[in-house]
């Protein structure tokens, strides 16, 4: 019997309805509202409207199309996944030019959210290296786009959340790598200003950085965390061996939410913090370790039990000043949000996606486990993030209001008008857009 | 290893093409749809380099005047021929089959007669140049009829005793007849229902289904816990079929 499944962020917010997985993305997308990948963004954007609860699952369709060594330049199906990507071109020396914190996520997932990464500082965005999109726009027609060719459609597809059509195939330029080992530096840092700095500095040298914070702690050790930098090992450096592949631990069931309380967090995150001896540490590390410590927990989602969480990830522009990250992190700990993984990140210029995320700043993310009052803290944290000139991460969200994704985004309008001309009945929705544009339901 | 796969571009067709392709063999493809043969085979020349694939070939199970012609062009590619492979084959819910008996008899056309005539054809080319490995994918539901997948199940069964013959008649002229039998796999085909315990991925019924091609066995479980389900499974008694719902 065929039945219908839930279907959902990594968050837990859902629907219950269909997932049409098919190797044929050409004939399983018409007339179907909204394409999903491996189902990584934490809320509603890859959950389908509720009237019309119907998804293409586009994971089958992970065809490879062609490859070229010289330029890196690789065009693939929109569902192949980055874990297969980099199964097979680690070994080969290339890797893609940004990855996002999870392997589990493909290609269009890639391009729809414009993932960023620990390399935001000197690649920007995925959507940076995408050079040609094919896309089933809302009236059906499969068309073609390039920074040359449809470039409106082109950008407003890069970060456009899947709104503007259904992402078929990507191309994109693969990096060149030295190794495949990263060489990486971790520091345990006492407070919020010396890691600031200290992310500041390290992204004068190392290609990547990013810093993990022990969001609980108030007071003056507030923004204690731990920083981490690294680079691609140079031949020389690397051991001959590529690094085995790391044994993957599954959360068997959902855990009761009370798991995820204050108490348990914060002793977590004292203990990660004290745990880091001595105060620097430096090494070899697999790239799998450095990009996607979570991976090794399948469905770690389950942790924080059937009433799930959501993440809230805001950029605070650099104009703001530091004193903005202070007054954020202040409200946090004030409203006593307790997060298992606050990250902050430096993020460099802003990319050519009309929709994409980072701007230059800093940009900071945390999980938060779906209480009542979690609609409350998400608004303020909102609110305060108007007032510095902020905005948040679509990919994580589920339950920003519009007025205030509105008041956040002054490049909203221009995007809307492209997305207007190329489905003008909105063919194309999702619960997030529901939610936040207005869409029919 | 020279191997030629008829459904190579979906499914469990699709992860074994990709294995052999990166462990060095080369595949020759055939399949209903020119396009899509063409990016299956660029996938495997991006996977396991040029010499991946030898090429491909129109091959449609529902005009067997493509049969012959098809599997001409991969001996002339391939020169000797190791395995044919067909993972190709129509599947419908026992719901769906009943509701629509148009469908009902195409699919038992296809998953027996067309299959059987496409095995004769591979059989008299692999014994013509003194034996090879026929391997081809029936499955579970083949084993013993269950209430939902009595149709398909009539059909599979019906593959297997062919097979189950053929391995008999010519296995003293060099053919080796490999009949897969897949449980549930999670595959473009099952998409849509629900998962049962011990469900499979196409990966791992690849390296099976691989590791048989290079030591031929008559008939493969895959994933290989289903041998056990299927054993519980033929021993329950009628009266206790009649019942439970699987």
């Amino acid at each position: 019997m065929r039945a219908s499944t839930r279907i959902a962020g990594w968050g837990g917010v859902g629907t219950l309805g269909e997932e049409r997985l098919s190797e044929d993305l050409v004939s399983a997308t018409e007339g179907v509202p909204l394409s999903r990948g491996l189902g990584r963004s934490y809320g509603d954007s890859a959950v389908p409207p509720a009237s019309q609860p119907l998804v293409v699952g586009t994971v089958l369709a992970d065809r490879l199309l062609a490859f070229d060594e010289a330029s890196g330049l690789l065009r693939a199906e929109a569902g192949l996944s980055l874990y297969e990507l980099n199964r097979i071109f680690l070994p080969r020396r290339f890797f893609v030019p940004v990855t996002p914190g999870t392997q589990f996520v493909t290609l269009g997932g890639m391009v729809a959210s414009d993932v960023h990464g620990k390399n935001h500082h000197v690649a920007g965005c995925f959507g940076e290296h995408v050079t040609a999109l094919r896309v089933r726009v809302g009236d059906g027609r499969i068309v073609e786009c390039s920074p040359e060719l449809h470039p409106d459609l082109f950008y407003a597809t890069i970060g456009g959340m899947g709104l503007t059509g259904h992402i078929l195939e990507v191309t994109f330029r693969m990096a060149r790598i030295p190794s495949c080992w990263i060489y990486q530096e971790t520091e345990r840092v006492p407070d919020l200003d010396r890691l600031l700095g200290a992310l500041g500095e390290a992204a004068e040298k190392y290609p990547m950085t990013m810093a993990w914070i022990d969001c609980l702690k108030s007071g003056p050790a507030m923004g204690r965390g731990i920083l981490y930098r690294g680079r691609w090992a140079t031949e020389a450096e690397a051991p001959k061996r590529a690094p085995s592949p790391k044994l993957r631990l599954r959360v068997p069931f959902q855990l009761p939410s009370w798991v995820m309380s204050e108490q348990s967090v914060r002793l977590f995150n004292a203990a990660v913090y004290h745990q880091h001896v001595p105060q620097v540490r430096r090494g070899l590390v697999s790239p799998e370790v450095f990009f996607y410590p979570l991976d090794s927990i399948r469905n770690w989602n389950r942790i924080y039990g059937k009433a799930g969480f959501t993440q809230h990830q805001a950029v605070l522009p650099a104009s703001a000043g530091r004193g903005s990250v202070r007054r954020f992190l202040e409200l946090l700990t004030s409203q006593g949000g307790a997060s298992f993984l606050c990250v902050l990140k430096d993020c460099g210029a802003q990319g050519k996606g009309m929709l994409s995320f980072p701007m230059p700043g800093t940009s900071i993310a945390l999980d938060l486990a779906l209480r009542d009052h979690t609609q409350v803290h998400i608004d303020r944290l909102n609110e305060l993030v108007i007032r510095e000139g902020g905005r948040i991460y679509l990919t994580k969200d589920a339950l920003t209001r519009p007025e205030h994704f509105a008041q956040m985004e002054p490049r909203l309008s221009a995007w809307q008008k492209v997305r207007d001309k190329w489905d003008p009945d909105h063919h194309l929705r999702s619960a997030q857009s529901v939610r936040l544009f207005g869409d029919k339901p | 290893m020279n191997v030629v796969i008829l459904g190579a571009t979906k499914g469990m067709g699709r992860a074994l093409a990709r294995l052999c392709a990166e462990r060095g063999d080369r595949v020759f493809l055939l399949g209903r749809d020119a396009t899509d043969l063409t990016r299956s085979a660029a996938d495997l020349v991006v996977r396991g380099g040029q010499g991946a694939v030898a090429g491909t070939a129109r091959c449609d199970l529902e005009q067997s005047d493509t049969f012959d012609p098809a599997l001409a062009d991969a001996q002339h590619a391939l020169g000797q021929i190791d395995a044919v492979v067909v993972t190709a084959g129509l599947f419908g819910t026992q719901e769906e089959l009943e509701a629509d008996p148009a469908r009902t008899e195409r699919l038992l056309h296809v998953n027996f007669v067309a299959t059987v005539m496409f095995c004769e054809a591979a059989r008299k080319l692999l014994l013509s140049q003194g034996g090879g490995t026929l391997c081809v994918f029936g499955s579970v539901a083949g084993d013993r009829a269950r209430k939902p997948v009595v149709l398909y199940g009539a059909s599979k069964a019906g593959l297997a005793a062919y097979l189950n013959g053929l391995d008999h008649r010519y296995y003293s002229s060099g053919l080796r007849v490999i009949c897969v039998r897949p449980g549930f796999v999670k595959t473009g085909m099952t998409a849509g229902l629900r998962p049962p315990p011990f469900a499979g991925e196409p990966d791992q019924v690849a390296k099976e289904v691989r590791a048989a091609l290079l030591c031929p066995r008559p008939v493969v479980y895959t994933p290989l816990v289903w041998e056990l389900v299927m054993t519980a499974i033929s021993v329950l008694p009628r009266a206790l079929m009649r019942r439970i719902k699987f």
